[in-house]
């Protein structure tokens, strides 16, 4: 399996910042993979360079092979590659089948004439879309539930819904910025097993921002760890728990010899419930 | 210590009552509407404003004697009501009294003898004793208002608002009802007179509507639950009858009313027209867009210039022609605004389209370009729209014969207005619809994830000026045929923001609330021209008033009521939960 992404000596600064610091990162296709580290450790920044949000200043990143660092967003979106947002970003005044009926813009292709025209192509074309709509919102567990708007669906729902939205763009990788935040142990577990779902029955290569460390180390194939922009480690969950480098991000210099078990504990969350 | 709250709660609302009187009085609104009657020699209107605003200073008492003291005072309520109108009343006799031992006139120019007579009765400065007593009764009927049950109180609100609408437009019904003959004359003059509405059309209008209202209130489900037993076809039947009803009232109303009620629905109809388009722009998209009007003028300026046979017109093709190019040309320039524009937000963009319109406006207006547009001058000689063939023209300065019916008047515009505005609504209720509506809607609500879900923001966004722009050029075309000359002058500021107002009247993103708005805003004033002085204030005040009451609209887009209806359908489950 060759990696669907590939970043190259990505660097992206703001001012006399540097937010992401020459990290080369690659996804193989169809895994999961996440990427976690403090606040402020630059994993937004560089989901962003990503999508297409920020354009890195230097570095290069190939998706299936082509470079998309140059592109804007929505072409990214077109050549398969879609997010969710750290705080819910839904169009909160659409209903949920709008909302996903925006995902799928990009896959229609009537013009504005036909469609005032009405002509046939127009109304096929809507009907399959708002099958598709409805099929995912049904994937998504919220069938009936259509014509409500975003806004007034509960918390859990709009995560949910925010990544029904990014699947009507027919994504390849599919950005998940923390998708837990704000969820209880049972719905993380929800979560976590909804996510083998998407890679499983839909062949998506998921990559995952998180600081839940059990939906993290439950699921992922690989962990990248970042901290002040740069990448300080990389592994299997297993070898991201025990490297002392990644202990001292996470809990400063003493922790590393403070005990690794005790750093260890809390670093995993195994006492937390969190 | 909760009593004596609740009577200076009173005397505040009275002392407020007070200064909304004093100042309708100084802006001189008293004295212009007194010229008028509500109901024929007996209440002019200047009489009424000042009563209701007594009647609602003791509603409004007693409503707040309730929110302290709780529902059932009776006694508690009525006392508070009297306070707060005797108060206001005091505060008017006060005013008067002061009036005639000081000069008021130096600073307020309406603070004058005629003023004070029209309060005192005509009977002089010995006569202020009744302000107060007036206050008091009307403050007391205020606050008995509210003790009515809410059964009867909607309808007699309903059957006071309509009656006095009544009052207010008598001088309209009465010149559409004269106009024709036998039964319908003698009617219009026994229920209107010269001004306002006769004694017996005040009662008859009141205790009709009245009436109605009840029998609404008892049947109203009834006959919903009818209609929605009706089966499809029905329902459909029934909706094309309306529709046609409405038709044949549009088609015949100009020759019944004559042209200057059909002038004034004919301008409605434009402020639709650009209503719509901003509404695309503003209403679906987000983007404010305060120089509209420079669309309009440039619609306008393209049919004048290609149709006139005055000094400046380059062509004499036919007005038919000449619409199309003209929405053409508003769309062209539609991305010309737009392309600059795409990265502006927000206030920046209100901003920068402000500066667009006065730049359209400045460049028509200039001597700079008066060799093409006229200048001040303006465009003049406009060729009206001729159904047939034209003769063939000659000469550029020559006016071409119409062989054919000549759409000249203002009653022939007006099917072509109202036309093209139904066109126009129905191409933006399928755009809104569609896929680009939706991609619209998106924008609106966020642009940055619109744009990561693959929605092309310039493309989008441009398409939104330029559908705008050609909504709005089609209505400066028409307004170019109906005045036969354009002036940069019409192309004021004033008019962009008369389209934001009414579309945020009507409410935002909705194509009903464009028409609803439009009435309200546009049409009403144009047919009250005793009021046109105070205009803006009243205009002010209703936006104040609207967007503090009803900020979703006159009649809000169906977003808004799936919301309402999907937040009675959870309280209704919640409730079956428990």
């Amino acid at each position: 399996m060759g990696n669907i992404l590939e970043a190259k000596n990505v660097t992206k600064r703001f001012g006399g910042l540097v937010a992401v610091n020459a990290v080369d990162f690659n996804i193989p296709e169809k895994s999961i993979v996440s990427i976690i580290g403090p606040n402020g450790a630059g994993k937004t920044t560089f989901f962003n360079c990503i999508t297409g949000f920020g354009r890195p200043d230097e570095g290069e990143i190939l998706f299936e092979g082509n470079p998309i660092q140059r592109l804007r967003p929505d072409q990214i979106t077109r050549l398969g590659i879609s997010r969710t947002y750290q705080n819910i970003r839904l169009f909160a005044d659409m209903t949920a089948l709008e909302n996903i009926l925006v995902g799928e813009h990009a896959f229609l292709h009537s013009s504005w004439i036909s469609s005032v025209l009405g002509l046939p192509g127009v109304l096929h074309e809507e009907k399959t879309a708002l099958a598709e709509a409805q099929r995912l919102l049904d994937f998504i567990g919220l069938r009936g539930k259509g014509d409500m708007l975003a806004r007034n669906l509960p918390y859990g729902a709009q995560r949910r819904l925010e990544i029904a939205r990014a699947l009507a763009t027919r994504p390849k990788l599919l950005l998940l910025d923390e998708p837990s935040a704000g969820m209880n142990p049972r719905e993380s577990e929800d979560l976590t097993e909804f996510i083998h779902r998407l890679r499983d029955e839909l062949g998506i290569t998921i990559l995952l921002i998180e600081h839940h460390m059990r939906v993290v180390m439950g699921i992922s194939e690989v962990v990248t760890v970042l901290d002040y922009g740069e990448k300080i480690a990389e592994g299997t969950p297993a070898e991201i728990q025990s490297d002392p480098r990644v202990i001292e991000a996470y809990l400063g210099r003493g922790a590393a010899t403070e005990g690794m078990a005790t750093a260890h504990e809390r670093f995993t969350g195994s006492k937390k419930s969190d | 210590m909760k009593k004596e709250n609740f009577l200076w709660n009173a005397v505040k609302t009275g002392l407020l009552g007070g200064a909304i009187i004093i100042f309708i009085c100084l802006v001189g609104m008293t004295e212009i509407f007194s010229k008028r009657y509500v109901i024929e020699k007996f209440v002019t209107l200047g009489q009424f404003v000042l009563l209701t605003t007594i009647v609602g200073a003791g509603f409004i008492a007693s409503r707040r004697t309730s929110n302290l003291l709780g529902e059932n005072r009776t006694v508690n309520n009525l006392t508070g009501g009297l306070i707060a109108g005797l108060v206001t009343g005091l505060v008017l006799a006060l005013f008067v009294f002061i009036g005639y031992k000081v000069n008021l006139r130096a600073v307020f120019l309406n603070a004058s003898p005629p003023l004070y007579n029209l309060l005192t009765f005509g009977k002089g400065q010995g006569n202020i004793w009744p302000l107060p007593l007036i206050g008091a009764v009307g403050g007391l009927i205020g606050a008995a208002f509210l003790l009515i049950p809410a059964m009867y109180r909607g309808p007699l609100t309903r059957a006071s608002i309509f009656t006095f609408f009544m009052a207010l437009f008598s001088g309209l019904f009465r010149v559409v009802m004269i106009n024709q003959k036998g039964g319908v004359e003698k009617a219009a003059k026994y229920l209107f007179g010269q001004t306002g509405l006769t004694w017996e059309g005040t009662l008859i209008f009141f205790f009709g509507v009245l009436i109605i209202a009840l029998l609404w209130n008892y049947r109203n489900k009834e006959v919903r639950a009818r209609i929605s037993r009706l089966p499809k076809r029905g329902q459909l039947t029934l909706r094309i009858l309306l529709f046609i009803v409405i038709l044949y009232i549009a088609i015949g109303l100009p020759t019944v009313s004559g042209p200057f009620i059909a002038q004034v629905i004919v301008t409605m109809t434009l402020f639709i027209l650009m209503g719509l388009g901003l509404n695309i722009t503003l209403g679906f998209a987000g983007l404010l867009d305060l120089g509209f009007v420079a669309f309009y003028a440039i619609g306008a300026y393209t049919v004048g210039l290609l149709t006139s046979y005055g000094p400046f017109g380059l062509q004499h093709i036919p007005f038919w022609l000449a619409v199309p190019i003209a929405v053409l040309v508003a769309m062209m320039a539609g991305a010309i605004l737009g392309l600059p524009v795409l990265g502006v937000r927000g206030d920046y963009l209100a901003i920068a389209t402000l500066g667009f319109g006065e730049i359209v406006r400045l460049l028509a207006g200039s001597d700079f370009l008066a060799k093409y547009f006229g200048g001040p001058q303006g465009v003049i000689g406009i060729q009206k729209p001729c159904i047939g063939t034209l003769a063939p023209f000659v000469r550029v300065d020559v006016p071409r014969v119409c062989n054919g019916i000549e759409l000249g008047t203002v009653q022939g515009i007006y099917y072509i207005a109202i036309a093209s505005a139904l066109l126009i609504a129905f191409v933006a209720w399928r755009l809104r619809e569609s896929r680009l509506g939706r991609a619209w809607m998106a924008i609106r609500e966020d642009e940055d994830v619109a744009e990561a879900l693959g929605v092309n923001l310039i493309q989008t966004k441009l398409l939104a000026y330029m559908l705008g722009a050609a909504f709005a050029g089609l209505g400066g075309a028409i307004f170019a045929t109906l005045i036969g000359s354009i002036f940069a002058t019409s192309m004021q500021l004033i008019v962009s923001i008369n389209v934001v107002a009414l579309i945020v009247v009507g409410g935002m993103g909705s194509i009903p609330g464009v028409i609803v708005g439009a009435i309200a805003l546009i049409g009403l004033p144009e047919l009250l021209r005793e009021v046109s002085e105070f205009r803006y204030l009243i205009y002010g005040l209703v936006l104040i008033i609207m967007m503090l009451a009803k900020p979703e609209g006159l009649w809000p887009s169906t977003a808004a009521k799936r919301e309402l209806h999907h937040a009675d359908a959870e309280n209704v489950s919640a409730e079956s939960m428990i």
